[in-house]
């Protein structure tokens, strides 16, 4: 079924009568080319172009639980494609320009809003950086622009910009950032997949891989055993937990990232806010609710909530950047398990077991990166070749010293 | 979430800074055969279990000792805290 302006119309007059379920639920079949582990936008995403860019067949999608209840429902949805490196930039542009496409390409309402996205800037030290950053941008086919202070001003005046500590000076925007409402993504991509063969199957938990003479044969599931020609793991948090089963360890540790919605309020921010330095960022949801964040908590975690101290944190770096914010309600709060990697960058790559493919090393950044991460995935299940923008994404990457690490940090998961 | 220190008592898991799995106790012999993947696989690489683990948590704020905290991390309780040098020596790692 395809959606258009004339079809709401027609069920508006005939009661929604005519709307039906938008994706199958089907009974896994005894094997399958390609089985993806994780249905969330990453998994769902690979499935999508492995069907409809590389006109593959016979795919599944395993999901533990419901499509899209991982992290892809529980982002705080900004996209932006503001990297350093090299091994990122080419990357997440490609990811912003499949986003600047993606409604048509999937007949989805995703609410793709480009409302750019202004880092603050509040020293000379951190100008000259965010310059260069924004060069590099700029060098990558991106948009970047930096702001003076009176431009930041005119666009939020309500800041606090003589904060004895942080005062703001300026900004880094980019234009093209914004945000993306993060179920319609997961949906959006599972019906695409859907109307192109894929069988999505849920409440199908993976429990271990069926590996013979160094090859995959097949996956053990909740609903019996499945057998696949490859196997593409792309299931976020869980990276280790699952690759243990194959009997890897990986460059990960898990570890809960919170968010934060207020009240609904009448329009006050239209763009995404980020003062790093105060460890908070911030964006106001259509619903008119700020949507906002700051650090992980730090400690490995599973637990999909996290403790007190990061929420007092948070908030004091709202309080700082905007004293009004004291006015305003904090609504909802939840956690999700972010796949740290050790550079702070993702992995799409083989593994030393033939048919066996992983995609993880999310970070907190991964929802950006769904478009160009499926397409990325997709290209290297059906050619066995990493996508010309994903090529630095090895596990050897740590091994041979070429490590992507956009803050310098160092082998330390809690702190990029 | 408080860590109950062997030494002080009961304090606020705020005044730690947290550095992860306790194996980094177990530093590599730099000078050994195959050091290079030895140190890759120390520094990179990570068991990160669901469930118990034995984690390094560093007493910045306070008495500036490395303690090895038992947590859970799908619970996040602790059931055990010990002081690393403790833990380092019984494993035959100082003098
Ligand atoms: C609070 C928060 C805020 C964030 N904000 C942003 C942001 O503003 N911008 C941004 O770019 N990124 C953001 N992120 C990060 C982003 O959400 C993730 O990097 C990204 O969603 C991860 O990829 P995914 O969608 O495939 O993960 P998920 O949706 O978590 O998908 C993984 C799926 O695998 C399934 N699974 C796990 N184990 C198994 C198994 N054994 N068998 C079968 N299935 C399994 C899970 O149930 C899950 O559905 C944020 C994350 C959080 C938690």
């Amino acid at each position: 079924m395809r959606y258009s302006g004339l079809r709401v119309i027609a069920e508006a007059l005939t009661g929604h009568k005519g709307w039906k379920p938008v994706w199958r639920d089907p009974a896994p079949q005894p094997s399958y080319d390609h089985v993806i582990v994780g249905g969330g936008g990453h998994g769902l995403a690979t499935a999508y172009y492995l069907a409809k860019e590389f006109r593959q067949a016979r795919i599944a999608v395993l999901e533990k639980g419901y499509l899209g209840g991982g992290n892809v429902g529980r982002n705080t949805t900004i996209i932006r494609s503001n990297y350093l490196l090299d091994g990122n930039q080419p990357f997440y542009e490609f990811s912003l320009k499949l986003w600047e496409g993606l409604e048509q390409d999937f007949n989805y309402n995703a609410m793709v809003s480009q409302r750019g996205i202004m880092n603050l800037i509040h020293t000379d030290a951190q100008r000259d950086a965010f310059t260069r950053r924004g060069n590099a941008m700029i060098l990558n086919g991106a948009d970047a622009q930096m702001l003076t202070r009176d431009q930041v001003r005119a666009i939020y005046p309500f800041l606090n910009f003589d904060d004895a500590r942080f005062p703001i000076k300026g900004a880094l925007a980019q234009r093209r950032g914004g945000t993306v409402r993060h179920d319609a993504v997961a949906w959006g991509y599972a019906r695409g997949a859907d109307q192109r063969g894929v069988d999505l199957i849920q409440n199908c938990e993976v429990t271990g891989f069926r590996i013979e003479g160094g090859r995959i044969k097949g996956v053990e599931t909740t609903r019996g055993y499945i057998g696949a020609g490859k196997v593409g793991v792309a299931v976020a948090g869980s990276s280790s937990r699952v690759m243990a089963h194959a009997g890897m360890r990986l460059p990960i540790e898990s570890h809960v990232l919170q968010a934060f919605v207020s009240e609904g309020l009448k329009p006050l921010i239209d763009g995404v806010m980020t003062f790093g330095a105060g460890h908070f960022y911030v964006s106001q949801s259509d619903k008119g609710g700020l949507v906002f964040g700051g650090d992980i908590d730090g400690y490995n975690s599973y637990a999909q909530r996290g403790n007190l101290p990061v929420i007092e944190d948070v908030a004091e770096g709202g309080m700082a950047l905007m004293p009004m914010l004291g006015r305003a309600r904090l609504l909802r709060a939840w956690g999700g398990i972010m796949d740290m990697s050790m550079d702070g960058s993702p992995i799409i790559d083989r593994t030393h077991i033939d048919g066996l493919y992983f995609n993880g090393g999310w970070c907190y950044g991964g929802f950006k990166a769904t478009p160009a991460s499926g397409w990325c995935f997709a290209h290297l299940l059906a050619t066995d070749q990493p996508h010309k923008t994903a090529t630095a994404y090895r596990f050897d990457r740590f091994l041979k010293g070429r490590m992507i690490d956009e803050k310098g940090q160092g082998a330390t998961p809690n702190l990029h | 979430m408080i860590i109950n220190h062997p030494l002080l008592g009961p304090r606020d898991a705020q005044e730690f800074v947290y550095l992860g799995d306790a194996r980094l106790i177990h530093r590599p012999d730099g000078l050994a055969e195959g050091a290079a993947h030895a140190f890759h696989d120390y520094l990179y690489l990570r068991d990160n279990p669901a469930g118990e683990h034995r984690e390094l948590w560093y007493h910045e704020q306070g008495d500036r000792s490395w303690l090895v905290v038992t947590r859970n991390t799908v619970t996040h309780e602790i059931s055990r805290v010990e002081l690393a040098r403790d833990v380092a020596r019984a494993e035959g790692r100082s003098k």
